[in-house]
């Protein structure tokens, strides 16, 4: 009963002007704007002057910037492998569960979406923090042990040091996991979902292994699903800005801190769009790689 | 089939109604004012303000005397307030920027010049703030509070001695990793000229190589928990550092409840700031936002702000009208001698400014050695 979009051509004008115009008037022409920013200069105090001018990417292939985007492209690199790897298990474990826990399960991953991030930020302050949740179950722990030690006649531990989980790249990436996890999960579970099940009983008759099985023929079937998981965790862990704020120590900061500055203190919009933009490019070739992988594999399945 | 019909019809609606909702909720945004004041101007005033910066009662109070409403909203930092601006002012009446970004928003024409028949309170404010170099006359503010840079500690963690110097921060390993301090690049930079011993305003570049190369080898050596912003006098209440870089009065309000802690500026001398009311231009409602800078101005009114904020006041009938544990607090009116070597900061420039961000940045991006 679907039908083209070009038969029905009014119909379809009708219903797509009003999200087009909101898409235009809100979405793409800020974006146009602040891309001719990109292009021009400061010119007095407040105003910027459209000069066409390449200086602002010019200025942005310095070495010290192309720094820090090689170190916001490895955190975001290290933080999807973690997705992908704590991921995987969770979305198996989903599609295996039983149906009514199915729904459950799906819910407990998407209840983050629904609190802030800015709350879940702080919550992860409170936890990892020097007096932290983290850090008081360790003392509680660690005396604990220390006591028993004694009783048992050996030498008790020395004193007790908190584990620094804050204020550095580790809390960093764990917090940027943390956030993009239900993001990773979700597609490859929308995969794993749709897999032929037969597959994989054919595969254990044949005599391969469980961890065989899941290696060599699951993980190969939910190629799209683990693409797309991987770009939606990619991108967003790229130009993570409160994360690396609030959790970073003095050495982390990532290219979406810089921009912020640029558009606050220093005051150089053109700059700070040319390198949002030079984001904006690397996410367009990233979804083109995408593209490309999908119709590669759709033909190969034809 | 005709269940994927009306679930596609129903998402189609309800899509219509989302988009519908949006541009109307975008048209009605200002509903008609009730009653209108003998100016003119509807009973409204909306105020720009940094947080924690009122009192507990003044904008009910200012209500109960004017009949004004005032809807007061947050701002983080100076820089904040002037990227909200420079597009156009989106209907505030009352802003509170600090000295050094007076003369700049001036400049930039984002400031309405104040008419100070509307003000008869200005002969509360203290002499030393009647004609600053920031603001000759007070043409554009009105001086609001004015606060100290320095360090703020623990004193049961200090290992005995008192850091009355900038180097205990800059440049020693006392405190691995207890440490915080201010990731802003204009005062980072300003204060660690001072520690190294030249006048806040006049940094001269052989300066500013050193004071890279400090910072470089401060975030190299790994002493340094955190650039904060605001949040160093958090991080010190709650034990995570021992010793910040903070202003004056936050230090002032975590030391009533917590007697542990205690602020000074060191022995080099530190930076001077004074946060200012001002109109800015295209304010909707110029004649209630006077009133409220009138009605700040008064003694009772800045006694209740001071009592809440514990800033130091500019307002001589104020400090007149607070307690004497205000007064004589050594953290809220440091020591003079160690004011008088303290210097307010002035605008340096939008390319100096971006010359310290570029710096700034270079800093954070040292890495950690060990």
């Amino acid at each position: 009963m679907e039908q083209s979009w070009r038969q029905a051509k009014s119909i379809f004008m009708t219903l797509i002007s009003a999200p087009l115009f909101w898409l235009v008037a809100f979405f793409i022409i800020p974006m146009g704007i602040v891309w001719l920013y990109s292009f021009g200069e400061n010119s007095g105090l407040i105003d910027i002057a459209f000069t066409g001018t390449w200086s602002n990417y010019a200025h942005a292939f310095d070495p010290l910037y192309l720094g820090i985007f090689a170190k916001s492209i490895g955190v975001a690199v290290v933080t999807t492998f973690f997705c992908l790897v704590l991921g995987f298990p969770v979305a198996m474990a989903i599609t295996f569960a039983p149906d009514k826990a199915k729904s459950w399960l799906l819910l407990l991953i998407m209840l983050p979406f629904w609190t802030n991030l800015l709350v879940r930020t702080y919550a992860l302050i409170a936890v990892l923090r020097t007096n932290g949740y983290v850090n008081m179950t360790y003392q509680f722990l660690w005396e604990r042990t220390s006591g028993l030690m004694t009783l048992l006649g050996m030498q008790p531990l020395g004193d007790f040091h908190p584990a620094i989980l804050l204020y550095n790249n580790f809390a960093v990436v764990f917090g940027l996991v943390f956030v993009n996890l239900p993001f990773m999960v979700l597609p490859l579970y929308s995969t794993l979902d749709r897999m032929d099940r037969s597959l994989l009983e054919a595969s254990l008759d044949l005599g391969a292994g469980h961890i065989r099985t899941v290696w060599n023929v699951m993980v190969p079937l939910a190629g799209p699903g683990i693409v797309s998981g991987i770009l939606i965790t990619f991108i967003p862990s790229l130009g993570a800005y409160l994360t690396p704020d609030l959790l970073g120590g003095p050495d982390s900061q990532m290219i979406a801190n810089v921009i912020e500055s640029q558009f606050k203190r220093a005051n150089n919009w053109p700059f700070g769009a040319a390198l949002s933009f030079i984001l904006v490019y690397m996410t367009f070739i990233g979804v083109a790689l995408q593209g490309v992988i999908e119709s590669r594999n759709k033909r190969r399945q034809a | 089939m005709s269940s994927r019909t009306s679930r596609r019809s129903l998402l189609t609606a309800l899509g219509a109604a989302a988009v519908g909702i949006s541009f109307g909720a975008a048209g009605c945004s200002k509903p008609a004012g009730d009653g209108v004041s003998a100016s003119g101007e509807e009973p409204k005033l909306n105020f720009y303000n940094w947080d924690t910066y009122i009192g507990d009662t003044t904008l009910s109070d200012f209500k109960a005397a004017s009949g004004i409403d005032v809807n007061m909203s947050l701002f983080a930092s100076n820089d904040e307030l002037f990227a909200k601006l420079k597009a156009g002012n989106p209907g505030f009446d009352v802003i509170v920027p600090s000295n050094d970004y007076v003369p700049r928003m001036s400049e930039a024409g984002l400031l309405m010049p104040l008419d100070h028949a509307k003000i008869p309170n200005f002969k509360n404010v203290n002499a030393e703030f009647l004609d600053p170099p920031y603001d000759p006359g007070r043409k554009f503010s009105m001086p609001y509070t004015w606060l100290a840079l320095g360090l703020g500690y623990r004193k049961s963690k200090m290992k005995g001695i008192v850091p009355d110097s900038w180097k205990y921060v800059f440049e020693s390993d006392m405190f691995r990793k207890r440490i915080t301090i201010l990731g802003d690049s204009a005062d980072l930079i300003r204060l660690a000229g001072k520690y190294l011993g030249y006048s806040i305003n006049n940094i001269p570049d052989e300066g500013l190589v050193k004071i890279e190369a400090m910072l470089m080898k401060l975030v190299r050596s790994g002493n340094l928990l955190k650039f904060t912003g605001d949040e160093g006098d958090t991080l010190l209440a709650n034990g995570d550092a021992d010793l910040v870089i903070e202003y004056n009065g936050d230090v002032a309000q975590k030391a009533t409840e917590d007697p542990d802690l205690d602020f000074l500026i060191p022995k080099e001398g530190s930076e001077l700031t004074s946060d200012t009311l001002c109109i800015p231009t295209g304010a909707p409602r110029p004649d209630n936002a006077h009133k409220f800078i009138n009605y700040i101005l008064d003694g009772k009114a800045g006694a209740e702000i001071s009592k809440t904020i514990l800033f130091p006041t500019p307002n001589d009938a104020a400090k007149a009208l607070m307690p004497d544990d205000y007064r004589n607090n050594h953290i809220i009116f440091p020591p003079a001698d160690l004011l008088a070597k303290s210097e307010y900061a002035q605008f340096p420039g939008a390319d100096r400014l971006q010359k310290y961000e570029e710096m700034a940045t270079r800093i954070k991006a040292a890495g950690v050695g060990g």
